[in-house]
């Protein structure tokens, strides 16, 4: 019908040159792999996955732990903060870890960073102490700061990295905890790393870790030795504890609604099922007696 | 329009007559989706995927309205905003979840829709033009979705748009101009940001104005249905309400329960992790990949890698289109009479071997380009052009179709077996108008 208009010819030879050129493509793809196979790369063949790690918010009646949270903050505080800023969540929400006002309070003007205000009097840049209402201050002025203090990296802000990361929280875990001798690292087949690529020998300032995309990074290890962090709640503060604590922490920072989330999802779906029930029971009746 | 057994609108109270005599919108909702639309009786559940559709669009809509009152149309503060709804704006997740999920759920019904139009044959005469603004329809709710993504000024919202707006630039000459001009800059920034908003918020009303044309001229015919036999008399139909509005209520609350599995359950599951990192003009993403309901598209667009009379490039962005379009052909590319796939014991499987080369499709769009998944593509998306241009037309041609039911009510009692046509006549006179 359409075809007295040339329409349908065009269309039929456009889509057959789409054709044609793809499988002109393809052949041209096979010589390139015949030709020049493609090399294995030290990320490819080294890079490992998250190891698994059981957190309390996982599943789908998963809850925040909150001494754990607590730990994990603790952790933060002593050692990541340093480095890292967590410029989504004020201190005031640390209520929602279990902590009184009060005790936002203290943790707030006691906090080691304070927040660049001006002078109220003179209009002179200062700071002043923290209130319950700031966000935690960046431990850097700026970028250029922090890169100079680490290595021309910037260590990336931690509120949202939990979720910024494939499987996050077994991944911040499993980068705290993957700090490897790069000399003698083997991967799964038994290959060793530095015999296979010389060339992937991790350069000065960086640190090997093969749960690093690119294998070496920026930061120093940061978790080096049991007991760094006084944990006040029994728990002993092993490297893999502490580690396994701040991932949660920084679960709790990047989606501080899960809990409140995966209540309401029940309430939803007892809704929803209750509704499809009902539902079922009209269309049945409606249909009652007539064939379809 | 629609058949002459049709039920006719009486308004039962007064006020409603009132207003039918003077803007006869009630008498408008009855014949559209009410009694007086009479529907083939024997539907299964893929007919749910229309209404399913609107439903989602709704759910967009709503959700997006609110959400746009605390977002910030600014490229500073555009991600802190959204930050701001899932943190400190009342239910702000769940909206963002919902809304997120939603343009998910969206394009899975629609695609499920537009299969079933491919299964059973819904775009041939007399329903073209249904087809056509369905087709339409798709390609609206692909650029709605795309500049939503663009707004939360995450690193896959900003090299999305990066790649996306770049597809111009593939144009000879005039390329990289309007490529400058659609952004309002040479990368994607304040200005490019501010007028995906302004669109973003603009074309879901666009939708629901041709979703108005395509149920308008789909009433002028009525439904197809999983026969493909026409409608021949009364007791082939029964009224869309309420027997329709019951099974469609059903299918919404499962619906809407998968749904509610996502946004409570596993609300980040179809995103990119690298969309929590503020856009970053400066760090390219290791790999950039669309949502997962363009992956097939994209897979198309990166499988060209030869240039021969145009640059590989253009050919790609050409054919990635060229996709698309080419559903606009379909009613006059495949001529066999017959419909539904049912009756159609070659073309069926082609239709199946189509389905698992769009996933193929996907598949490559998602991955690493390696040299094999590369060659993967270029099979696949050869394949995809094949279907349609050649196999679809000869196939047509050749196929000795299965003998069709002389009636939809036939095939219906055929299939439940043992009831005798002394039964159906009554059921057929059951379903008639009381009046
Ligand atoms: C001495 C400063 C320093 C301290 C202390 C520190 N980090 Fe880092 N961190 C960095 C730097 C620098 C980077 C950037 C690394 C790079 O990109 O190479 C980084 C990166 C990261 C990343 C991102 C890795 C990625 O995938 O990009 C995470 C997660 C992280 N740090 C977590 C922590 C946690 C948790 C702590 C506390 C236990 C901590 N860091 C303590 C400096 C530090
Ligand atoms: C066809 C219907 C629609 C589709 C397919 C759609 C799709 C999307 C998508 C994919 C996103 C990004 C989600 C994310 O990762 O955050 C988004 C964001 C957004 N949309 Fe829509 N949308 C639709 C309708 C609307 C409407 C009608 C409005 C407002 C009137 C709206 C307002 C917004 C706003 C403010 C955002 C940014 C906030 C956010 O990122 O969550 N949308 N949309």
């Amino acid at each position: 019908m359409l075809s007295f208009l040339g329409v349908r010819p065009i269309a039929f030879a456009a889509g057959l040159a789409f054709a044609l050129m793809a499988l002109i493509g393809g052949f041209s793809t096979i010589g390139a792999m015949v030709s020049e196979p493609e090399k294995p790369t030290a990320e490819h063949e080294f890079h490992l996955a998250p190891r698994e790690a059981d957190f309390s918010f996982n599943g789908v009646t998963g809850t925040f732990d909150e001494r754990q949270m607590q730990r994990g903050f603790q952790v933060f505080k002593e050692v990541c903060s340093a480095c890292h800023s967590l410029k989504l969540v004020a201190f005031r929400d640390l209520q929602g870890i279990g902590y009184s006002e009060a005790e936002v309070k203290a943790i707030a003007s006691q906090w080691a960073i304070e927040t660049p205000a001006p002078n109220p009097e003179t209009g002179e840049l200062a700071t002043r102490k923290n209130l319950p209402s700031d966000r935690f201050p960046a431990p850097f002025a700026n970028e250029i700061a922090a890169r100079a203090a680490n290595n021309n990296a910037v260590p990336p802000d931690l509120s949202l990295m939990a979720k910024a990361r494939h499987h996050g929280p077994e991944y911040i875990y499993s980068l705290l905890t993957g700090y490897r001798n790069q000399v003698g690292f083997k991967n799964k087949d038994g290959q060793e790393l530095l015999r296979e690529f010389p060339e992937a020998k991790t350069p000065a300032g960086l640190h090997f870790n093969p749960y690093f995309p690119t294998l070496n990074l920026a930061m120093t290890p940061p978790l080096t030795s049991n007991g760094q962090v006084q944990y006040t709640d029994g728990t002993a503060p092993t490297v893999d504890n502490m580690a396994r604590d701040v991932a949660a922490f920084l679960t709790w920072t990047a989606e501080p609604k899960l809990q409140v989330r995966h209540q309401a999802g029940w309430a939803a779906a007892i809704f929803l099922l209750i509704f499809c029930g009902l539902a079922w029971g009209a269309y049945q009746n409606v249909w009652r007696g007539v064939k379809h | 329009m629609s058949f002459p057994w049709a039920k006719h609108y009486e308004p039962k109270h007064p006020l409603m007559k009132w207003v039918d005599d003077r803007l006869p919108l009630p008498r408008f909702v009855y014949n559209a989706v009410g009694a007086g639309y009479p529907v083939p009786r024997n539907l299964n559940y893929f007919w749910n995927f229309g209404v399913l559709a609107g439903a989602s669009l709704m759910i967009q809509i709503v959700t997006g309205i609110v959400l746009a009152m605390h977002y910030s149309t600014d490229a500073n503060t555009a991600f802190l905003s959204v930050e701001g709804i899932m943190r400190d704006v009342n239910a702000g997740w769940f909206l963002r979840y919902a809304h997120a999920n939603g343009a998910s759920m969206f394009l899975a019904v629609v695609y499920i829709h537009i299969g079933r139009g491919l299964y059973y044959g819904s775009y041939k005469p007399p329903r073209e033009m249904v087809w056509l603004l369905g087709v339409v329809i798709f390609l609206l709710i692909m650029a709605t979705a795309f500049m939503g993504y663009v707004l939360p000024w995450g690193q896959m919202s900003f090299w999305g748009a990066q790649v996306i707006t770049g597809f111009f630039s593939a144009l000879p000459l005039v390329g990289e101009s309007i490529r400058v001009w659609l952004l309002g800059g040479y990368a994607p920034d304040a200005a490019a940001l501010n007028r995906f908003f302004s669109l973003h918020y603009l074309m879901p009303f666009v939708i629901a104005g041709v979703i108005i044309l395509h149920i308008w001229a789909l009433h002028i015919p009525g439904s197809n249905n999983p026969t493909g036999v026409e409608v021949k008399d009364e007791q082939d139909t029964v009224p869309f309400h309420p027997y329709y509005t019951a099974k469609d209520g059903f299918g919404l609350g499962v619906f809407l329960l998968i749904f509610a599995g996502f946004i409570f359950f596993q609300p980040n599951l179809l995103g990119h992790p690298d969309n929590y990192i503020p856009a970053n003009p400066l760090s390219t993403p290791a790999h950039i990949v669309p949502e997962w309901y363009f992956l097939p598209f994209y897979a198309i667009l990166k499988s060209f890698t030869i240039d021969f009379i145009m640059p590989a490039k253009l050919w790609g962005v050409l054919a990635m289109f060229g996709s698309i379009l080419l559903l606009f052909f379909l009613p006059w590319l495949d001529t066999s009479p017959v419909r539904s796939a049912n009756y159609r014991p070659v073309y069926r499987w082609f239709l199946v071997a189509l389905l698992v080369d769009v996933l193929v499709l996907g598949y490559v769009g998602g991955a690493e380009p390696r040299a094999g998944v590369i060659l993967l593509g270029q099979l696949a998306s050869a394949y995809y052009f094949l279907h349609f241009l050649v196999i679809l037309p000869i196939v047509s041609a050749m196929e000795r179709p299965r003998p069709l039911p002389n009636s939809i009510t036939e095939a219906v009692l055929h299939k439940e077996g043992g009831t005798s046509p002394a039964q159906t006549a009554m059921h057929g006179g059951a379903l008639a108008p009381a009046e």
